[in-house]
């Protein structure tokens, strides 16, 4: 199992075919206190950078961006109860959405724990 | 997730600006000044507690103005500003304070400010981003009558929620004296401030102008209290928005009427129809006609159906597959006291009947929303 990151603070943890999507600790404490998620629906089909979901604080709506191309598999229902599992989880329970991995090759821009935390530093 | 971080490098700072960091307030730039838009706690908490207990909020970015009548009869400088705003300003008891309009000459407003009557003066606290505007307007139109002093040398902060009065109570004891809209000079710890019992937040509270050297002292005190935490711009948002009150440059600007948005209630008879003093400001036969006839658009409530907040910008339709909007949305967003997203907007006044549905676009999806009463939350005013 290996976890990859975005420039966009979305992580990535890869498991054979699919990838588990979320935003990162440090996503959740930019935006701040989380109030609402708006989550793709299974089966659809993104493509990289496309607008994927959105979460809302008090303050304002972000976007998260797909970071690779795939299906939705599977999206992460807890979060239309409890949107504020990504300020107390962001890296755990609080996944967002699961893909397939279309192409393989994506992964190879994405940064490790490493460069994700020296990125954010 | 796209997240910003930009720096301006001529941001303004407050005289509590020092304060904000050592307190870890995220400060971020609002009306030309380097400004906290939370601390640790974040918006949320600090939104409750201010509901529960009390906030205290700097807002030292907005303007505060004296108006000196050169004659020295404080009537002549109310009857001069008269001549820029629909209020009856003459009618303002020393000791009391009003809600008043800059209008312009489309019956638009250019601003939105508290006036005060300070026995020999006039104090007026407006808009940090119309400030530099304001004093430009006044000294355009009221200069043969009236000095007109900027204070930049004061801090200004609002003492907000069910606990302000004791709390303020503990370093000036004739606070809790003062009902709603009471304003004039108090001693906080030995130093001379100005204090009106008013705020923007549908709390009781009080808003404090503080001599700049000596903010720190004062709102350091206030800040030991326990029941006081202080409270960033975010949760000032909430807080407004649930209180169902205008945010200047969002819900009215200069192409908003009184009448459209909603504060008819804010001109008194004096200044409308028969009255002593009818007209004689700016726009006045646009805001008259509207006083009698109504107008074609209102600003009112708007509680969407389901969970997804709708924000300012939103496009409104009446119904879910029409294409042609009917009007917007000026402000919206989360409501922490009712758990729930809250907004209001401009509709046609065919269709600005509380109860009635309407839909919003939010990222291609129509969104039912409710037109609602205001406030969202009682206002807990001690009249």
């Amino acid at each position: 199992m290996t976890v990859l990151y975005t420039a966009d603070h979305e992580w990535l943890r890869i498991e054979g075919d699919t990838a588990t999507i979320g935003i990162t600790d440090h996503a959740q404490s930019q935006l701040g206190d989380v109030v609402f998620v708006e989550l793709p629906k299974v089966g659809r089909q993104l493509k990289k950078a496309e607008a994927a979901a959105v979460v809302e604080s008090v303050k304002a709506a972000s976007d998260v961006y797909a970071p690779i191309t795939g299906e939705v598999l599977e999206v992460n229902d807890a979060l239309g109860a409890e949107p504020a599992l990504i300020n107390s989880d962001a890296d755990g329970k609080a996944w967002l959405f699961k893909l397939t991995i279309a192409d393989k090759s994506e992964l190879g821009g994405l940064m490790d724990e490493a460069a994700y935390k020296a990125h954010t530093a | 997730m796209a997240t910003h971080v930009s720096e301006a490098p001529t941001l303004q700072r407050t005289p509590l600006h020092a304060l904000h960091l050592a307190r870890g307030g995220k400060m971020a730039p609002f009306a030309g000044y380097d400004m906290p838009v939370q601390y640790a706690p974040g918006v949320l908490k600090e939104h409750l507690h201010t509901r529960a207990a009390a906030g205290l909020f700097d807002v030292s970015h907005m303007g505060q103005i004296a108006l000196r009548p050169k004659s020295g009869k404080v009537e002549d400088a109310a009857l001069a500003l008269e001549r820029l705003v629909p209020q009856d300003i003459v009618a303002i008891a020393p000791g009391r304070q009003r809600y008043a309009l800059f209008t312009n000459a489309s019956g638009g407003l250019l601003d939105d400010l508290m006036v005060a009557n300070f026995g020999d003066h006039l104090f007026l606290v407006v808009n940090g981003a119309c400030k530099v505007a304001d004093e430009a307007h006044l000294r355009k139109h009221l200069a043969d009558t009236c000095s007109i002093d900027v204070l930049a040398d004061r801090a200004l902060v609002a003492l907000q929620g069910p606990k302000a009065a004791t709390v303020l109570a503990r370093v000036c004891p004739e606070a809790p004296g003062m009902k709603f809209m009471d304003a004039g000079s108090q001693q906080i710890d030995g130093v001379s401030c100005f204090v009106s019992r008013s705020g923007y937040t549908g709390e009781d509270g009080f808003e404090i102008s503080i001599p700049a050297a000596q903010a720190e002292a004062v709102v350091s005190a206030l800040l030991d209290d326990p029941d006081v935490m202080p409270i960033g711009l975010g949760a000032r948002d909430s807080l407004r928005l649930e209180a169902g009150l205008c945010l200047y440059g969002h819900d009215i600007d200069t192409t908003t009427t009184p009448v459209e948005a909603a504060l008819e209630w804010s001109v008194q008879k004096s200044r409308r129809g028969v009255g002593a003093r009818a007209g004689g400001f700016p726009g006045a036969d646009v805001i008259l006609f509207q006083l009698e006839q109504g107008a074609a658009r209102r600003r009112v409530g708007l509680l969407p159906e389901g969970r997804a907040p709708v924000r300012q910008g939103a496009p409104l339709f009446a119904d879910a597959n029409s294409a042609d909007p009917i009007g917007a949305v000026t402000s919206g967003g989360f409501a922490p006291s009712l758990n729930a997203p809250v907004a209001m907007g401009y509709l046609p006044t065919t269709h600005a009947a509380v109860g009635g549905l309407v839909f919003a676009d939010v990222r291609g999806q129509r969104l039912p929303l409710r037109v609602s009463a205001m406030p969202f939350v009682p206002h807990n005013y001690k009249r």
